[in-house]
């Protein structure tokens, strides 16, 4: 057993209303730049839709993640290591930025300064990767909300796979279709297709944290990752023609602070916390044979913090008792590994992500109260799940590569919690039965409930600050020569024999760095400070 | 003059070459990328680029050959003047000819489509400037002084020449007597090698052979003293500002 931690993060997807702040904060924070235009290293596309790229899980297209070979090993579906590099002069599957979207911006200076006369002046659109004026056709949320309807959805390549190797036709008519959002960042995988693809070794999964970072002085630009990565999330800067990807924005989540797409979503949906896991079978589990075996497969690998065997382990292998601690505590490590209700996004790809997702149940549930029923009780619920198919086999698509039975299982726990927690609510002798019937206990679930419905920041994310050793001494050292401890009538300078009656054991660096900060900033003269 | 050209200026273009390379590898890490365009327009990349790339390699490849193998080597192999002559007129032709016709068509991608072209700097028209230069000089000295029954032997002038500059006793006067076509070819060959290191063509020197025998995912350690954010570096334009 060799553990290894990771940062993870669970998405309840029943909770995002599309709303696109975590987009917007997160373009704001790191895209925002000439060559970056086209790019979101989050985004939210509507299912069923094409998503963003257009139909990126289309990996016979676009030839992304991990297959297995005849003998049962792992090779980049883009092919192995000899082919790659005499592809290296044009890689035959790179999306070109057209299919995400050609970015423009507006000829605002027409507006103002459009010579007077009748027509009312406009502000044309003009491409940012051309200059020339462009016609808008596509962006990188077109489809949004079902928006260009049944011709452009049936494109979806999970409705197209229902169809042609389930037989099942989703409805995509408005009035008929079920609709949810799907938040998409990075999956900070751990058997990573784009780390895997970098002929230059540029891309690196981190140690601590597993966070997977492009170094911008290594990378070369051979734009392998691209193709490697099967969720398209690593992005070609066109301008400094070299590769970027979210970073989970490791400088707030290293000084414990979670990250901009979490800290600004408006549903509150996102959970960020520690999982552990043993390095040692990451390989083993990404060759599973069967694909329906990849999400048991990847359960597997993650460890126990409250096992004290791993708990030894995990010390010898240098994860600090800060990080057992979070471990123990991780709000992500609860929905994936207690409760089972988050899943993989579409594990097929044999990268183990480490960005789940709880199913919605809402489609289930507004299906019932649509016809008439009461969607909350859970009678009512439990066969809807069942009868639903169509929901059921696309979720089933997205996160289990197919398989039912763990979706099913998901949204029927959310559905007993449901009907179990309104009858508390509402005072009612809540029915035991309805915990039992998902092989849960009722603490279980009202122990779900909170997490899923009520938890407050400081149990939503959960993140040890890694950093804080090295980062304690780098700012000791950032520090002006000399603190307020060496003057008199600085904190702690109470006399010699006062207090503590010394300095070296007082713990009060954070403390004493706030007010030498303090004063650094308000003094007039460099002696004041 | 000669002593110049044939004695001098190759040690001045190794020397450009090198310190060149060292000092970008210093101080532009960040610059040092191919800079592709494929992102831009990729039908005619995907062709025209694996064209000219693999094109250029044989090339590489017969001047290699050519100047470094002397003829003594291939005779013991069995290849006699004739046999050679024949396959560096052929397969050097072809080479050029694949090289060619690539770089062609890379051009005209570049000046027909409005986003690859805003994205060609000066430093970059300069250096295809002098590609193409080097590459079509090449083969006009190629096709100009050959025939099928004989060619000029340049593996008794120039290439002797050129081993001479590594023994540091540069043969000048073997040089000055080939013909004008190649001297060109050559003095051009070497504006070229000064060019490299500080043309998007540094990525040659990057090859990623190492890919080939590294395991697949790579793990690195966070740096402590990386915490903060580092201060800018120095790099070839800054990115991000208009
Ligand atoms: S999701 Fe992230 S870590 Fe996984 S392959 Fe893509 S870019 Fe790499
Ligand atoms: S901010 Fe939250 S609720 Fe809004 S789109 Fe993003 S994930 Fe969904």
């Amino acid at each position: 057993m060799r553990v290894m931690a990771q940062i993870a993060m669970v998405m309840n997807l029943d909770k995002c209303i599309g709303c696109h702040t975590c987009s917007v904060t997160c373009k704001q924070t790191w895209t925002n730049r000439q060559g970056m235009e086209y790019v979101w290293f989050n985004n939210v596309e509507t299912r069923p839709g094409l998503g963003y790229p257009r139909r990126w899980s289309d990996q016979d297209r676009w030839r992304g993640g991990w297959e297995l070979t005849k003998r049962g090993r792992l090779k980049l579906r883009q092919g192995g290591r000899v082919r790659k590099l005499a592809e290296i002069f044009a890689n035959p599957v790179l999306p070109e930025i057209k299919d995400y979207y050609e970015p423009w911006t507006y000829d605002y200076k027409d507006l103002t300064e459009a010579p007077l006369g009748d027509d009312y002046p406009v502000a044309q659109p003009r491409s940012l990767i051309s200059g020339e004026p462009m016609a808008i056709e596509w962006s990188a949320n077109w489809d949004d909300s079902l928006g260009g309807g049944p011709e452009l959805l049936g494109d979806d390549p999970v409705v197209r796979k229902l169809r042609d190797e389930v037989g099942a036709r989703v409805r995509l008519d408005f009035e008929q279709s079920f609709m949810f959002y799907l938040p998409r960042i990075c999956e900070h995988c751990l058997n990573p297709g784009c780390v895997a693809a970098c002929p230059s070794g540029a891309i690196y999964k981190r140690v601590e944290d597993g966070i997977v970072l492009v170094d911008q002085d290594r990378c070369r630009g051979w734009r392998q990752c691209v193709t490697g990565c099967p969720y398209k999330k690593v992005y070609f800067n066109h301008k400094t023609g070299k590769a970027e990807k979210c970073t989970f924005c490791y400088p707030r989540v290293e000084v414990g602070l979670p990250t901009v797409c979490s800290e600004t979503c408006v549903g509150r949906l996102r959970y960020l916390g520690v999982m552990l896991y043993d390095a040692d079978k990451v390989a083993e589990a990404a060759a599973v044979r069967d694909d329906k075996a990849l999400y048991e497969a990847q359960l597997g690998i993650f460890l126990d913090p409250a096992d004290p065997e791993v708990r030894r382990a995990a010390e010898r292998d240098g994860i600090s008792h800060e990080w057992l601690e979070a471990a123990r505590r991780s709000p992500v490590d609860a929905l994936i590994r207690t409760y089972k209700v988050a899943l993989p996004l579409h594990p097929e790809f044999r990268t183990l992500p480490m960005v789940w997702y709880i199913p919605p149940l809402s489609p289930v549930v507004e299906a019932v109260s649509a016809s008439g029923h009461d969607g909350e009780a859970a009678g009512n619920l439990f066969g809807a799940i069942d009868a639903l198919r169509i929901p059921l086999e696309y979720l089933a698509e997205l996160f289990t590569a197919g398989d039912v039975l763990p979706v099913r299982a998901a949204l029927d726990k959310l559905a007993a919690m449901r009907s179990f927690m309104r009858d508390v609510n509402l005072g009612r002798v809540p029915d035991t039965s309805v915990p039992a019937a998902v092989g849960m206990e009722p603490e279980a679930v009202e122990a779900m409930y909170r997490l899923l419905a009520i938890a407050k920041y400081e149990e939503r994310y959960v993140i040890p600050t890694a950093a804080v050793a090295d980062a304690r001494s780098l700012e000791e050292s950032a520090l002006a020569e000399g603190c307020s401890l060496d003057y008199d009538g600085g904190p702690g300078m109470t006399g010699p024999f006062g207090d503590d009656s010394g300095r070296a054991s007082l713990p009060l660096v954070t403390i004493e760095n706030f007010h030498a900060a303090r004063r650094r900033q308000t003094a007039d003269r460099e002696e004041d400070a | 003059m000669d002593t110049f050209l044939w004695g001098a200026l190759p040690y001045v273009v190794f020397g450009v070459l090198v310190t060149g390379l060292a000092w970008r590898y210093r101080y532009d890490q960040f610059g040092w990328t191919t800079r592709s365009s494929e992102s831009y327009e990729s039908r005619i990349l995907n062709i025209a680029s694996p064209m000219f790339h693999y094109g250029i390699l044989f090339v590489l490849l017969g001047h290699l050959m050519g100047l470094f193998v002397p003829s003594s080597w291939t005779d013991a192999l069995g290849l006699d003047e004739h046999a050679y002559n024949l396959l560096s007129l052929f397969a050097g032709t072809a080479a050029g000819a694949l090289a060619v016709v690539g770089i062609g068509m890379l051009i005209y991608r570049r000046r027909r489509y409005a986003p690859v072209f805003r994205a060609t700097t000066r430093n970059d028209k300069l250096m295809y400037a002098v590609l193409v230069a080097a590459i079509v000089l090449g083969l006009v000295a190629k096709l100009t002084h050959a025939g099928i029954e004989t060619g000029y032997d340049y593996r008794d002038t120039i290439a002797p020449w050129a081993r001479s500059l590594f023994t540091l006793d540069p043969k000048v006067g073997l040089m000055a007597d080939a013909p004008v076509a190649f001297q060109v070819h050559a003095v051009v060959g070497m504006v070229l090698f000064a060019l490299l290191p500080f043309t998007r063509l540094v990525h040659m020197f990057s090859a990623p052979v190492q890919y080939l025998f590294r395991p697949y995912i790579v793990y690195r350690s966070r740096d402590p003293h990386d915490l903060a954010t580092r201060p800018d570096r120095r790099g070839w334009e800054r990115i991000g500002q208009r």
